[in-house]
């Protein structure tokens, strides 16, 4: 498969029909590929079960540069493409989208394999490619779970906490955080140019843990604010370096969403208006009439 | 030379926080080592075996946040209340000879003129106790920068060696500390045994991938507008995401910001630490002096390579933990970065 892509890439790129390939580069390890943008010649791109980041969050950079840039997007990576599309962030005609198949993204430690697989792989059903203009290896995706509800049995579990349990479990994930804002910049759909974190006319800095209330605030904030639109690529869960397990906040809310206002996948169309943002004033008037129709 | 079984140090812990000081050991927490305040609650889960906690010692002698004084209005004079500097003595336990000297490229930042008082009195107050690297991973780059993982420095190095630990203190600090807990220890005179585990590190550590030699002789203060203008920066950070994981992460990564908080009745000035991954670094009243990310991202660099170096007879503030190596979001570290100048332009 993946000199198949290099092939393509390579041609696409020599012929001129794309200006720039966004792909992934051969590390010095070959557990560390990482995203990069190839113009010339593509002898050093990979791809493999280490390549794990989610390329449609680096168009959003490209979108004002000149030319059309040949992308490489994994089944769940097209779920954050169609997102950022929707929100006019990114333009179709300025991207060749070759939808790749992938097995599942196994998790790094020290360059050296831990066995696992990321957490969004386990529960993965995001099988088929919901935007693509050419398709390359797709037959090897795999479903790796049958149960799509499977996702949401972690969510269960600290919804049957009680309040103090629950409070508990997210201080004792949140103090870890040392405000690095890696989750926020590697989330698509987190995509405000100035975020309100970084507005320095605020004496809390953003860079700054400077009392637990202020974490929490940060990863709740970010939370409701991505709700409706997190396609749930794990990519903040992936990210952090102090593990905490960020998903879990996103996922809460589509669990809801999806109980509230029925069945949603963010990123499944650009049509769909989100279910927060399709207002109908007969219904979604008050939370009371949603919450009374159950 | 002395001796103390793995398991005894929950007592030998206990012993210091029971005589009024702190102990800071690595602590394991679901998939990550940390270092954590010792408790009873947490004896079970110290861990030597893991090579790297997540975060650096750093956190001890500058910590992320701190508090330098209030100030406040009374008879249309102000007024400051400095906070109070460090009294507690503490103990630092399993600090990794790269991360050693990592605290000894802040000492050489905090300490030189002019002397940062808050900095001063928390190190002095600290004592590093140091673990030989049994094991050391694949990221792992120290020998690069003349760190030697089988000779760990600060004020006592201890060799973990078949769940014993061998105790030798290197300064007054370390000797003062030994003394206070000399009836847990044992004494000891295996210096082959620990001998054999040096040879075994160096070894080890020969076979890494990075000890083949980095080429660092290409980042000399001389260069410094050689390498500044170099085109290669444009490549090397277009994957950077621009957050501050490496920064955070890095036992030497130094620069902090300051700010006031409105407290209402009183101003209380803080300094956090800072990244130069982030679009507010040393933005000043004219605006940003980089304005991009591959500024930033230079910015990074330069000062661990170039800048450093140039204003400390040589010394780079880069230790080769690989802790960036491991962490970052794109697989960019500044093994990448010391590669990529191998050949020049």
């Amino acid at each position: 498969m993946q000199e198949l892509m290099k092939a393509k890439a390579q041609e696409m790129l020599s012929n001129g029909s794309v200006t720039r390939v966004l792909a992934w580069k051969k590390g010095d390890f070959e557990t560390n590929p990482e995203p990069a943008f190839f113009t010339k010649h593509v002898d050093d791109m990979v791809y493999n079960q280490y390549c794990a980041t989610n390329l449609s969050n680096f168009m959003v950079g490209v979108e004002k540069e000149e030319g059309k840039t040949l992308v490489f997007l994994k089944p769940c990576d097209t779920f954050s493409f169609n997102q950022l599309l929707k929100e006019n962030r990114i333009s179709r005609d300025k991207a060749y989208i070759i939808g790749v198949g992938c097995e599942g993204v196994k998790v790094i430690d020290e360059m050296q394999e831990t066995g696992a697989l990321l957490e969004k792989c386990n529960v993965c059903t995001k099988i088929k490619h919901m935007v693509y203009d050419e398709l390359i290896g797709e037959d090897v995706t795999r479903r790796v779970t049958d149960d799509p509800l499977t996702r949401f049995k972690d969510i269960e579990a600290i919804e049957k906490m009680d309040a103090g349990e629950r409070f508990a479990f997210w201080q004792g994930e949140f103090s870890k955080c040392i405000r690095c804002n890696a989750c926020r910049n590697a989330c698509p759909p987190c995509g405000c140019k100035k975020c309100v974190f970084d507005n320095d006319n605020y004496d809390t800095a953003q860079k700054a843990n400077v009392t637990t209330f202020e974490e929490q605030m940060f990863h709740i904030i970010r939370a409701y604010h991505v709700a409706g639109r997190c396609t749930d690529c794990g990519e903040c869960t992936r990210v952090c370096p102090q593990d905490i397990p960020l998903h879990l906040l996103n996922r809460k809310f589509i669990k809801d969403i999806n109980a509230l206002y029925g069945e949603f996948q963010a990123g499944a169309d650009i049509e769909t208006l989100g279910p927060l943002t399709d207002f109908n004033i007969d219904q979604d008037a008050e939370p009371s009439i949603v919450y009374d129709r159950g | 030379m002395y001796k103390i079984d793995k398991d005894n140090l929950p007592e030998l812990f206990k012993f210091l926080t029971k005589n009024g000081t702190d102990v800071f050991a690595p602590v394991r927490k679901g998939n990550q080592v940390n270092f954590e305040s010792f408790t009873d609650e947490v004896a079970s889960t110290l861990d030597l075996d893991t090579l790297k906690t997540v975060r650096s010692p750093k956190d001890f002698v500058l910590p992320q946040v701190e508090h330098l004084f209030d100030a406040t209005i009374e008879n249309k004079q102000i007024k400051l209340e400095t906070s109070p500097l460090a009294d507690k003595p503490y103990v630092i336990f399993g600090v990794r000879p790269c991360d050693v000297k990592g605290i000894e490229v802040l000492d050489n930042v905090y300490l030189k003129d002019p002397v940062d008082k808050f900095y001063q009195a928390r190190r002095a107050q600290g004592v590093i106790i140091s673990l030989a690297c049994t094991n050391p991973q694949q990221t792992c780059f120290c020998k690069s920068f003349n760190i030697d993982a089988a000779n760990p420095q600060g004020d006592i190095a201890i060799w973990l060696i078949n769940d014993s630990l061998n105790w030798k203190s290197l300064t007054d600090k370390g000797a003062n500390l030994t003394t206070q807990v000399k009836h847990l220890l044992q004494e000891s005179s295996d210096i082959d045994e620990v001998e054999a585990c040096q040879k075994d590190i160096q070894l080890k550590i020969d076979a890494l991938p990075y000890s083949r030699g980095l080429p660092l002789d290409k980042f000399t203060p001389d260069k410094l507008l050689e390498i500044f203008n170099d085109a290669r920066w444009d490549e090397l950070s277009k994957a950077c995401i621009a957050c501050g994981t490496c920064t955070f992460i890095c036992p030497t990564c130094q620069c902090y910001d300051v700010k006031d908080y409105d407290a209402g009745k009183k101003v209380k000035r803080y300094r956090c630490w800072d990244s130069c991954m982030y679009s507010d670094f040393t933005l000043m009243a004219h605006g940003n002096s980089r304005n991009t990310q591959k500024e930033r991202f230079r910015q990074r660099y330069m000062h661990k390579l170039v800048y450093h170096p140039d204003k400390h007879h040589g010394e780079f503030s880069c230790v080769g933990c690989g802790r960036c190596v491991n962490k970052c979001p794109s697989s960019l570290n500044i093994v990448k970065v010391i590669k990529s100048f191998e050949v020049d332009n």
